[in-house]
């Protein structure tokens, strides 16, 4: 799959093959990840995650390889599958470090594990590019690891986005002030529907409806039932991917249109418009996309062919601008210095599909969407203001048979 | 709205129900604790998904042609890979070991495979996703599909199993297989065609749960671990005890969503669990053995 990559699965046979390859001068480079290719976080994985890394690797060696001072190197990739597991992915990145020594390191999936290996990125000084995780600690783990980058911002800033969102509408009489909203009992959840339900009371909304599910529900219908007879406008669900499919699905069942509809991961995955067609129209979630980004347009188009799937309307763009800055930063720092390719991510500007990111305090700025909306097809950027910024689209359209 | 929930209740039930019903048929007859059930039940949804999908015909159809397929690979597996187990196992109770670490194994291939051939990722399609009014109530078409079919196919088999010459034979081998040989009762076939048979259902069940449920290679284990407490609740190798318990799992967890607390339904079926294994151990309509 990837050209002179090594895809290495098993563990045993990572190592006795790390044991076989010489130690040579620097005539590649070795970039290791582990991540979650079994157990529950495969899913997210797999969409917005692992395509990143693969599509990275082909574009630097169709560009003759990773530019390190004059030369350009090729790389070689060892990838283990962390099965969703902390200790797990703690245990494969100390073994990627020590024992198949990788110049560089990916990061895993999600928020708990990028929390799980930062005190091991941090120990050996490998530069920590987390896209795929949300946490309001971000700011203080930012400072606590230096060489940690949290690229996907913190709930309080989605939640904010959205409250200025609903504000805006409220004052413009076109939503109630009461809103339902329920959570997937896990950390995503758990954390967002917290720093909702302090925004929302503090913009003077009530919460008509707030319940949390646990994980693996099988059938939400009766909390859609509930969330309808609460009368509330506002539908808001912090729900993960096989969640998000059901409440759309059983809301269109239930004839359950609320003025606004936001659900939670799984809106922006190809898969979403795919299965409910038009009437995704309205839909709002986390993420966005840019229309006017011809640079995000041809990296959706080039995810499309090589991957034979579009790219997820959230992560997905905001990752592959990540490794276009850990290239970039590399290439400036000349050499494979990881102190100095940190120190370049912390200071230097870069140019990526999203347009041009410099970081503050190892974090992005307005570089990205926060909130979104499906428009005519498109996974229109709702928040925050800055260019290209849709016009939300409120009441959300009836569900169509 | 009390009815609302009950009819809700009653098709997750019912699907909870289906799922179970092939493993009650292989754990209970065939003794074979087959951990890699919920692979394949996977498995059959990724069938149904690419025939719709890839193939663009109904999953419908699907339901006739994989349940087949599935009945002749189980029957396979068991023929291959499990008889060589039944054979030299002293004890029931040593099969029961030997059969959970040779399906453990069996597990790994299978997800392997859908790794291999469909990645991590997240697949679902709409199919049937229409409302139906009853008594004013709503209910998605595919749910009640899966309901139907699962009453169908618990009253089907139980009528089989009750009144055949065959259902009486499987049955005798699930209550004691040596006496059974006495009666002269080819137990091997018998044991292939109970675990076959299991195999074809839950195929059934995974085609019919891809109709509204989001599903990944990774997801077996989430319905194994369901048709096992289904299968211990109902009595092992009852199909009517399946469907009962299933239908009060589905019942007990949409009833406490609406009036207790959505974040309470896994709490509340793992204590009807337990309540269920204090008071009948051997199942609610179980017999107790030995």
């Amino acid at each position: 799959m990837i050209g002179l990559g090594l895809r290495l699965l098993s563990a045993t046979a990572a190592a006795a093959l790390a044991f076989a390859l010489p130690a040579t001068a620097q005539d590649k480079v070795k970039i290791g990840y582990a991540i979650s290719k079994t157990g529950p976080n495969a899913g997210g994985a797999s969409i917005t995650q692992i395509p990143n890394y693969e599509m990275w690797v082909k574009d630097v060696m169709a560009k003759g390889g990773l530019k390190v001072g004059d030369k350009r190197l090729p790389i070689e990739v060892i990838e283990y599958d962390d099965r969703s597991n902390s200790e797990e992915a703690v245990r494969a990145v100390e073994r990627l470090i020590t024992q198949d020594k990788v110049d560089l390191l990916f990061p895993p999936w999600g928020t708990g594990l990028n929390l799980a290996v930062g005190p091991v990125f941090n120990k050996h000084g490998y530069p920590q590019l987390a896209f795929s995780a949300v946490t309001d600690r971000a700011p203080e783990l930012a400072k606590r690891w230096p060489n940690s980058f949290w690229l996907l911002g913190t709930s309080k800033q989605y939640v904010d986005a959205l409250t200025g969102l609903l504000k805006k509408m409220r004052d413009e009489g076109k939503i109630s002030a009461n809103i339902a909203m329920i959570s997937i009992s896990d950390g995503f959840g758990i954390d967002l529907s917290q720093a909702a339900r302090k925004g929302f009371t503090d913009a003077g909304f009530k919460l008509a409806y707030d319940k949390s599910y646990p994980i693996g529900t099988q059938d939400l219908s009766p909390l859609i039932g509930e969330a309808q007879r609460s009368g509330a406008d506002t539908f808001v669900a912090f729900s993960y991917p096989p969640d998000t499919m059901a409440l759309t699905e059983q809301a269109k069942v239930a004839s359950y249109a609320p003025k606004v509809m936001f659900l939670g991961v799984g809106v922006g995955f190809p898969m979403y418009p795919q299965r409910f067609g038009a009437n995704v129209e309205g839909i709002m979630s986390l993420g966005g996309w840019s229309k006017d980004n011809a640079a995000t347009q041809g990296y959706a188009k080039k995810h499309e062919e090589m991957f034979k799937r579009g790219p997820d309307r959230w992560g997905s763009q905001i990752g592959y601008a990540s490794l276009q800055m850990l290239e970039q930063a590399i290439e400036r720092a000349g050499k494979l210095d990881r102190a100095a390719i940190i120190k370049e991510l912390q200071s230097g500007t870069f140019d990526t599909v999203l347009g041009k990111v410099k970081l503050v305090d190892n974090m992005m700025q307005d570089n990205f969407w926060l909130i979104g909306q499906w428009q005519d097809g498109f996974f229109v950027g709702l928040a925050p203001q800055r260019a290209g910024v849709g016009t939300p689209v409120v009441p959300k359209p009836a569900w169509k048979n | 709205m009390l009815f609302e929930v009950t009819l809700s209740g009653v098709t997750l039930g019912g699907m909870y129900a289906l799922v179970a019903m092939g493993l009650t048929l292989q754990y209970g007859v065939a003794r074979i604790m087959n951990l890699s059930y919920g692979e394949l039940l996977i498995a059959a949804a990724f069938a149904a998904f690419w025939f719709y999908s890839g193939l663009a015909v109904s999953p419908l159809i699907g339901l006739i042609v994989v349940p087949p397929l599935a009945f002749a690979l189980s029957y396979a597996i068991y023929r291959i890979l499990l008889q060589p187990l039944v054979r030299r196992a002293k004890t029931r109770d040593a099969l029961e070991v030997d059969s959970i670490l040779a399906t453990f194994g069996l597990l790994f291939v299978i997800q392997g495979v859908m790794l291999a051939l469909f990645g991590g990722a997240y697949f679902s399609y709409s199919f049937l996703s229409v409302p139906l009014k009853i008594a004013g109530a709503t209910v998605a078409a595919n749910r009640l599909l899966a309901l139907l079919l699962a009453v169908v196919i618990g009253l089907g088999l139980y009528f089989g199993l009750t009144r055949t010459r065959i259902g009486t034979a499987v049955r005798a081998v699930a209550v004691d297989p040596v006496a059974a040989q006495l009666v002269a009762i080819d137990v091997r076939t018998a044991s292939a065609l109970a675990f076959a048979l299991g195999g074809a259902l839950v195929a059934a069940a995974g085609v019919l749960v891809s109709m509204f449920l989001t599903f990944n290679a990774n997801l077996g284990v989430v319905f194994t671990l369901k048709a096992l407490v289904v299968v211990i609740m109902g009595g092992v190798g009852n199909l009517l005890g399946a469907l009962i318990a299933g239908l009060i799992l589905g019942l007990v967890e949409n009833y406490v969503a609406v009036f207790v607390d959505p974040g309470l339904t896994l709490a509340a079926t793992y204590a009807i669990f337990l309540i269920v294994l204090l008071v009948r151990p051997q199942g609610i309509l179980g017999r107790s053995s030995r």
